[in-house]
């Protein structure tokens, strides 16, 4: 029997599984510890004599108590309640970059070779995860261009505080951070490129895309002067579209006298195709969660490859990891380091399993990903293309690169249905579907980003899930503002959430206002 | 003969040659080059990246990267008395299970529909800290304790609209440093002394540094070096009285058994839940959380997401969203509070498994068995000549100070000698806290067994004997 190509006859797994409390049953235990041993509460008694009164705790935590089972059967149905990118055809998350997360590296990420680890025991006894770490240092220098990569954020935006610590530790270094205040970005450009440099007390200039969809030279030129720190970009931005005249831009900075950062939380699309020390950038980084393959666990743990040229090394926090010829070891001697973004080393589990991806894709399988995320997503655009209602602002009749930025406006002044309303009915075919960073400069927008890992047949599968939603929204479009359907739960009532007398950031605070 | 026959690799489904030839005549290009014209010449690598020959088979690579693994010494196969921002507690098998979970470990960021799974097991997460710390707010995870110590130190200089605050002495180095990266230069940093007797906090120096330039005050307890700070409220209220911001830094495992932050004036509570569930990972297993009471200068303060229930248009359903979303980054990238990124989202669905599993008895007997565990390691180890405890008089938790300058050896040799009997010694302090002398942080749990204890009292006793010796 021929299948041809339709949308599933999908509906989401509903367990109507209630909040953890409600289950609880008075006296059942998930877990028994060990019991102390009879000559240790000989000598030292109950443990509790010799703490001072008022720190011991006096009234259990109203915690769930629950057999073990019941936690194990409750977590699971949440799971089933989840939408993880191994279940679905998970092309509708742009920029996250939904690519298959090998279970292989999630077999070598639970060894207890590397689980159980202290970070502070002795280098000898860890020289194994010194020399991953020490390798992808090497892996990343290849696929950058740049001098020297540090893995201690433990995320993209913490990255991005980073390499602003850096940018400013420069100047300081040269007695110019006082002056140099000003960071520049695109609003194309994460939101964090704006945001992490706030925190460091830059003012941020926002560069707006021109009828292009690309920030222009000449506003970036209206943007530099001697009070710029530096430029943070990335490129491609959200649109997929490269900017040719990059280097124009960093070439412009520098002549101010800023560094240049390049966001390459994604780079899925130019791996081994254009780096940035072609476009000479001072630093980069990559988000190993999303390019390098690291399961995104529902937000997290992530971690952010940061990578300097070598004039940066000095400024990286502490340690790096290096190696002499014959042994790894930390070194903590840096003359101008900014000190730590995060405790330790960095997120172990995703090294591992980033240099355990690239080590089965060698250099030529990684531009074979970057040419196939970018086949599939010209694919993608073109049949995308073809829908009612559907359209790519910017760069018409152009490719793009890793994903584009698509515009529901037809549809939405046609049918009154928003990108927000197809969201809520495309989850009724288990299929995800994002809108865009804020503020929408598209109108009603919305973000695929196919990568390497789907097939024409899945790719052709949310295609046709598009289309029946748009046929729908055509038809009747109230069917879709009420969606949705075939989901976990039905449509959610935002509004108490914005509510300081009804919003309920925990249990006990719902208990507290909403059911009195 | 071709012996080089493109492989098409299992991750890469459209690169079979075929597929590949159908999509790009669809397309309408020639080749995939094409697909690329944008970039210009100048910027286009020409080079081939330099990386090592791959392992497109999965058993070799599995092969290639135990190898590398089985370089590594663990605490599995060693008795580690380490601690200090990493613990070794017990992981529940259920934690691993649910971590491991495929719609858990790749979900990301879909709606509250089809990921209404995971916006309700961190909605319950946050829920069970908030009854650990008796709060009713508290974040979804951010990267780890320092960050988490660093947002809330900047939260208190928004609220207040001040510029400085209060850093005791006895917290964590590396929570200071990155402190101190997070914070400057738009807030300064002022440290306060501890008493080189209790390890308590001066008080005396609190107040002289104390000013109405002072946004908060930031003090964890139990402190890095172990000892339980029993002058919490006395803090809290001279920071109040100054109309500066409580912080405290605690870790929630000792919260079965500990007075929670909350009750002695705390108004924002930090910490990393690694302990609670997560696997040490030589440092990858943190994750940090933020907890305050419910009200809106609070509230509005978090960079974090925050995750409320609520309800759907069918009568006795739940659903889930964020709460006050516009205060994010994500919202307005530069009138959002600091940032909010991907950070450690499964950390925290792991540790309300934990947490559930544990249940309020659960917590109480783990807290009792690491007090006592670590009192009769601190006991013992202060029987031994030249070993002493210099913060004895003060009560601990888990993690306690072992000096060992009377020996007249230094902590390096005594945990060379250790290692070689397999043992790992506690983190050598002694360039961090130098006039504290040649000492070192150990930590025991509820992992330790008496035997586990007694072979390291055994194998430094032993040792300093020989050493008396000769």
């Amino acid at each position: 029997m021929k299948r041809k190509i339709k949308v599933r006859n999908f509906h989401q797994a509903k367990w109507d599984e209630p909040v953890i409390f409600e289950l609880s049953s008075k006296g059942e235990r998930g877990i028994l510890f060990p019991e102390i041993e009879k000559e240790i509460e000989e000598i030292v008694g109950d443990g509790f004599s010799t703490l001072p009164e008022n720190m011991v705790r006096k009234q259990p935590p109203l915690l769930p108590e629950l057999s073990q089972m019941q936690v194990l059967k409750h977590y699971l149905r949440l799971s089933q309640q989840t939408l993880g990118a191994d279940l679905n055809v998970d092309i509708g998350q742009g920029t996250c970059t939904m690519k298959y997360s090998p279970k292989i590296n999630e077999v070598l990420a639970t060894s207890p070779k590397i689980t159980e680890l202290h970070p502070s025991q002795d280098e000898s006894t860890v020289q194994g995860v010194l020399e991953i770490i020490y390798k992808l240092d090497l892996f990343l220098r290849e696929i950058s261009g740049l001098d020297k990569f540090t893995f201690q954020p433990g995320g993209g935006s913490q990255a991005i505080l980073a390499m602003a610590s850096i940018i400013q530790a420069y100047h300081e270094s040269r007695g110019e951070s006082e002056k140099r205040d000003e960071i520049i970005s695109t609003m194309f450009s994460h939101p964090s490129d704006a945001a992490a440099p706030t925190v460091k007390g830059y003012k941020i200039i926002n560069i707006y895309p021109n009828e292009d969809g690309l920030p222009a030279v000449e506003a970036l030129e209206e943007a530099v002067s001697d009070r710029t720190a530096g430029l943070l970009i990335t490129n491609p931005e959200d649109t997929g579209i490269f900017n040719p005249k990059i280097k124009e831009f960093t070439e412009i900075v520098h002549k101010a006298g800023g560094l240049c950062g390049y966001d390459q939380a994604n780079a899925n699309g130019i791996l081994g195709i254009t780096r940035a020390k072609e476009a000479d950038f001072d630093l980069c980084f990559f988000n190993l969660h999303k390019t390098f393959s690291s399961p995104h666990g529902c937000g997290g743990p992530g971690a952010g490859a940061l990578g300097v040229t070598k004039e940066l090394i000095q400024f990286l926090p502490v340690p790096l990891v290096e190696f002499d010829g014959e042994k790894y070891y930390f070194k903590y001697d840096l003359s101008h380091s900014i000190g730590k973004v995060r405790s330790f080393y960095g997120v172990i589990p995703a090294i591992l399993k980033a240099y355990s991806w690239i080590m089965s894709l060698g250099s030529e399988g990684l531009k074979e990903v970057a040419e196939i995320a970018v086949l599939n997503n010209n694919y993608l655009l073109k049949k995308v293309l073809e829908i009612q209602g559907a359209s790519a602002p910017y760069a018409k009749g152009r490719h793009r690169i890793e994903q584009v930025r698509f515009s529901w406006e037809k549809l939405y002044q046609d049918t009154g249905v928003t990108t927000e309303d197809v969201t809520c009915r495309m989850v009724d075919f288990g299929f995800h579907m994002w809108s865009s960073h804020h503020p929408f400069i598209v109108p009603q927008p919305f973000t695929l980003e196919p990568t390497e890992s789907y097939s024409k047949a899945e790719l052709d599968e949310y295609i046709a899930g598009l289309k029946k939603v748009v046929d729908e929204a055509y038809e009747n479009p109230d069917f879709i503002k009420n969606a949705p359907h075939r989901s976990v739960v039905h449509k959610i009532n935002y509004d108490s959430l914005d509510d300081p007398e009804k919003w309920a950031i925990t249990w006990r605070a719902h208990l507290r206002k909403n059911m009195k | 003969m071709d012996k080089k026959k493109k492989i098409v690799h299992p991750y890469i489904p459209n690169s079979v040659p075929e597929i590949k030839a159908k999509m790009l005549e669809e397309i309408g290009a020639k080749d995939i080059d094409e697909l690329y014209e944008d970039i210009p010449e100048n910027l286009r690598f020409k080079g081939e990246m330099n990386l090592p020959e791959p392992f497109p088979s999965e058993y070799e690579l599995k092969k290639h990267v135990e190898q590398i693994l089985s370089k590594n010494q663990t605490c599995k196969e060693n008795l580690s008395f380490l601690g200090g921002d990493s613990w070794h507690h017990y992981v529940p098998a259920i934690c691993d299970e649910i971590n491991q979970r495929s719609e858990f470990l790749t979900a990301y960021a879909g709606e509250p529909y089809e990921d209404h799974g995971r916006f309700q097991t961190l909605f319950e997460y946050a829920s069970m800290m908030g009854e650990l710390l008796e709060m009713d707010v508290v974040n979804v995870p951010t990267y780890d304790w320092g960050q988490a110590a660093s947002t809330s130190l900047r939260m208190a200089a928004r609220i207040t609209n001040r510029s400085e605050v209060l850093i005791s002495e006895n917290i964590s180095p590396d929570r200071l440093l990155i402190i101190k990266n997070y914070c400057e230069p738009v807030v300064k940093i002022q440290l306060i002394k501890f008493s080189r007797d209790t390890g308590k906090i001066d008080i005396e120096d609190l107040k002289s540094k104390l000013s109405s330039d002072t946004a908060g005050i930031y003090f964890e307890n139990p402190s890095f070096i172990g000892c339980i700070e029993d002058q919490g409220k006395v803090i809290s209220d001279i920071a109040h009285e100054k109309g500066a911001i409580s912080i405290v830094g605690t870790d929630p495992i000792s919260l079965g058994v500990l007075t929670p932050p909350s009750n002695y004036g705390a108004d924002i509570v930090c910490g990393d839940i690694q302990a609670l569930g997560m696997h040490m990972q030589f440092g990858g297993g943190l994750a940090g959380f933020i907890a305050t009471r419910d009200e809106e200068r609070f509230v509005m303060e978090y960079p974090s997401r925050l995750f409320g229930i609520t309800t759907t248009i069918v009568e006795g359903e739940h659903g889930f969203g964020d709460v006050t979303y516009d205060r994010t980054s994500f919202h307005d990238r530069i009138e959002g509070k600091e940032f909010v990124g991907t950070a450690a989202a499964l950390w925290g669905i792991t540790a309300g498994v934990y947490l559930a599993l544990a249940g309020p008895e659960g917590m109480r007997e783990l807290g009792q068995l690491i007090l006592q565990k670590s009192q009769y390691a601190m006991k013992k180890l202060s029987e031994i000549k030249g070993i002493k405890i210099p913060f004895k008089q003060s009560a601990h938790f888990k993690e306690f100070v072992v000096d060992f300058s009377e020996t007249g050896k230094s902590v390096k040799d005594i945990n060379e000698v250790l290692l070689a009997k397999g043992i790992f010694g506690g983190k050598d302090i002694s360039s961090e806290f130098p006039d504290l002398g040649k000492c070192a942080v150990y930590c025991v749990t509820e992992i330790h067994t008496k035997d586990d204890i007694d072979k390291l009292t055994q194998a430094l006793s032993d040792y300093l004997e020989m050493e008396d010796k000769l």
